[in-house]
């Protein structure tokens, strides 16, 4: 059974799986994570979060990036459990 | 040739074009433009190195120089070699449909197919070329694997270019009223590819706007395809980057099988990362990794050095004797231009074991976890991660780590970079370091402190700039910044080629930068420091009243405190006497202002002893060390050599540094800004260091 609740970058843990559910059109820095790989859909792993919880990398579509959590506010985002 | 970056672009240049590289400038701004002859059978064609990019919507100032050099209308490439990384074809395929888009001549090497198979996957050539309509090659640049055939598909595409054919799974309603919106723009006689017609949809730039006011019969078709894409709810750039992936998903899925169930995620990469960037022992490790860096440049460079210096004064020797007849000109030569090259030369040691070790760390991917794990104090201080590697490279020379500050995705942490990188402990201060540590810590306290007060010294810059970016920020520069974005690419042994490439350009850069300016203002200082000559008549009386031997060095002292030079000092000496530095030592600054370089031939020239000196020479230190104010008080305490160290650490003493600060910016006002608050510091810093010593006492 999966179930998904609203997260932001902010709630992120190690070892979560999360999905984006939404993005924010003509904002910059949006539109930079995209062309990472963020698009709306997208399922990706936190594999570690920094000491003092910033910054995070990610295992996105195979490969692994470095970002801050409040850089990535544009990002919206469900838990996948 | 283009790519993300982490594709092996650069190992894959090395592999094509060997050592012929050129590194200059791209005009108007200064990212770096390496590139190369190569020879293709019968033709000579030239392969250039574009910047590492992730997209052509060109955020940063390296994406808007390869954006550039992409879609230069006036000087197209004939041919893009665009690398992509087998092991994540997705995101790489992204910059290859917007590249496509632009409606250039294509081939594509793909890279790292070894580790790939590591991973029990396959990628399929063939299938690839035949869902991008263009030649694909395998290459594995190090082991020389697909070299001969990339090089035969250049010369198959040179003379029969292919275009690959871009149908992106993009909204067919935003498709057509792109192609009608080119079509209506090329009839008003304006040439634009799709992708164009597209960034200036989503993004118009302020230029692109004006362009627009100024001709409306442009704006027009310009106003229609807008509101018609707005009200079917197409004109929003997510939808386009998502059918991009989407796209790229697909051809990934098609041409990539997994050849076993081994699942490999926990992978070797993972298992060193749980140390290196562990909260505790990655921290600790880093630190121990820096200093080993640190410690090797000064026990390392040390005997190669000798041996420059040896050769140098060989040179001297030899040319002297037929010289003996005009005693300015052998001054000039010997002193001035051959002491001055060879100052100069004596970094080299330093720089290529800097850089030696800047490649390993980057080849291994170590790098980048550094980056990771510095983010959080960097960020505090208002910068990132990233800018973590062009201060590092600045500890060899600002000058390359000033550059290196284009990594910075936006202007304002790049100018927060740019403006504390020659706070960094580069290697022209370490003579100072050394020849102060040597003559008044070693001596009293042994190697240990010796060596932990080096590593102190290179700290110094870093605590400073700490603060100083942090005021930056808040209250000189503006502008937004850019989110930081950071690649961990999996661990590897380094490319040897590619850091003896590495090592062989910089030093290059170094020796072409560097020594035009420090052999002109060689020269300048041995003529303000010659020049005017001491009369006949004083000569004649210090002869008389001293024993021979030390006649010659008296001499040489009353000739240096009478010259330009040290009629300077004396006039400014009481600005430093609060930081306990007399004239000569005021000389000895003031010489080094052009480049700190030349002060260790200046303090030798000034403590009288002609100036074929270097940092390890004896002499130097004894005459120091026995240096006294008129009153018999010693020159030198520990103190004052720390004040002095401090002051060398902060000081802004490379007339190259501002330069290049200049030709970055393009602006005086940086360099003026860099000038004024380095030099301020300073100066405060040994005030401060000397009146503590006094209170406590030393």
């Amino acid at each position: 059974m999966t179930t998904s609740r609203a997260l932001t970058f902010a709630d992120l843990k190690t070892g979560m799986y999360a999905r984006v559910t939404g993005v924010e059109e003509n904002c910059l820095e949006s539109r930079r994570l995209q062309e990472m790989g963020f698009t709306v859909g997208t399922e990706f792993h936190v594999v570690k979060v920094a000491p003092l919880g910033d910054p995070i990398e990610i295992d996105l579509r195979g490969y692994r990036i470095c970002l801050r959590k409040r850089e990535c506010a544009c990002i919206e985002l469900e838990a996948i459990v | 040739m283009v790519g993300n970056p982490n594709a092996g672009k650069t190992t894959l240049f090395n592999a094509l074009t060997g050592s012929r590289q050129k590194v200059a400038n791209y005009p108007g701004v200064t990212v770096e433009r390496v590139s190369s002859q190569m020879r293709l059978g019968d033709d000579i064609v030239e392969c250039v190195d574009i910047p590492g990019i992730y997209s052509l919507t060109a955020a940063s100032e390296d994406e808007r120089v390869a954006t550039s050099a992409i879609l230069a209308k006036d000087n197209p490439p004939d041919l893009c070699v665009i690398v992509l990384d087998g092991t994540n074809l997705e995101r790489h395929l992204f910059l290859f449909t917007q590249i496509a888009e632009a409606g250039l001549p294509v081939v594509i090497a793909v890279t790292m197919t070894d580790r790939l198979e590591a991973h029990g996957k396959e990628l399929s050539i063939a299938a690839l070329s035949a869902e991008l309509g263009v030649d694909c090659v395998a290459v594995i640049g190090h082991k020389e694997k697909g070299i001969a055939e990339l090089k035969m598909a250049i010369r198959r595409n040179l003379r029969e270019p292919k275009r690959p054919a871009y149908d992106f799974g993009l909204p067919e309603g935003l498709e057509a009223e792109l192609a009608e919106l080119r079509d209506r723009l090329s009839r008003l006689g304006v040439d634009a590819s799709l992708g164009e017609v597209r960034h200036s949809l989503y993004q118009p730039t302020e230029e692109f706007s004006n362009f627009l006011r100024d001709f409306p019969e442009v704006s027009e078709p310009y106003r229609t395809a807008r509101e018609k894409l707005e009200a079917a709810d197409l004109l929003r750039p997510s939808l386009d980057v998502q059918s991009r992936y989407k796209w790229a998903k697909d051809i990934q899925e098609r041409v990539v099988t997994r050849l076993s169930d081994a699942k490999l995620r926990k992978s070797r990469t993972d298992r060193i990362d749980q140390i290196l960037i562990h909260r505790v022992w990655g921290l600790a490790i880093f630190i121990g990794v820096m200093y080993l860096v640190f410690q090797s440049i000064y026990t390392l460079a040390t005997p190669v050095m000798d041996w420059i210096e040896g050769g140098f004064s060989w040179i001297a020797d030899t040319v002297s004797p037929p010289l003996e007849s005009n005693p300015d000109l052998k001054s000039l030569i010997v002193d001035g231009l051959i002491g001055g090259v060879g100052g100069m030369l004596v970094f080299l040691p330093q720089i290529l074991i800097l850089f030696f070790f800047i490649a390993v760390l980057e080849g291994t991917g170590y790098l980048a976890r550094a980056a990771f794990l510095m983010d959080r104090l960097l960020g505090w201080a208002g910068l990132n991660g990233r800018a973590f590697i062009p201060l590092l490279s600045s500890f060899a020379c600002a000058i390359p780590g000033i550059m290196a500050a284009r990594v910075m995705p936006d202007a304002k942490s790049r100018l927060a970079t740019i403006l504390v990188a020659p706070l960094m402990s580069c290697s022209a201060r370490l003579p100072v370091y050394i020849i102060l540590i040597g003559a008044f810590i070693e001596p009293t306290y042994g190697p240990f402190w010796a060596g932990f007060t080096l590593f102190a010294m290179h700290f110094v810059g870093m605590a400073v700039a700490i603060p100083v970016v942090f005021v930056l920020n808040r209250k000189v520069l503006k502008g937004r910044r850019l989110p930081f974005l950071l690649e961990l690419p999996p661990y590897q042994w380094p490319k040897w080629r590619d850091v003896w490439l590495a090592m062989f350009t910089r030093g290059k850069v170094f020796v072409k930068t560097a020594g035009t300016i420090i052999v002109f203002m060689s020269a300048l200082i041995w003529a303000l420091s010659y020049y005017p000559r001491l009369s006949p008549v004083e000569s004649a009386q210090i002869l008389k009243v001293e024993t021979p031997e030390d006649a010659d060095k008296k001499i040489q002292e009353r000739q240096l405190e009478q010259s330009y030079l040290g009629r300077f000092g004396k006039a400014i000496e009481p600005v430093f006497v609060p930081a306990g530095f007399d004239w000569r030592i005021s000389t000895a600054i003031l010489s080094a202002f052009p480049a700190r370089e030349t002060v260790v031939p200046s303090l030798g020239i000034i403590f009288s002893l002609g100036n074929e000196t270097d940092e390890e020479s004896a002499d130097l230190r004894t005459a120091m060390q026995e240096a006294t104010w008129p009153d018999g008080r010693k020159l030198f305490t520990v103190w004052t050599a720390a004040g002095l160290m401090v002051f060398f650490a902060l000081c802004a003493q490379c007339m190259a540094t501002l330069a290049t600060v200049r030709r970055e910016t393009n602006s005086w006002k940086w360099p003026v800004f860099m000038f004024c608050y380095m030099t301020g510091l300073a100066y405060l810093a040994a005030v401060l260091i000397h009146q503590l010593s006094r209170l406590a006492g030393g």
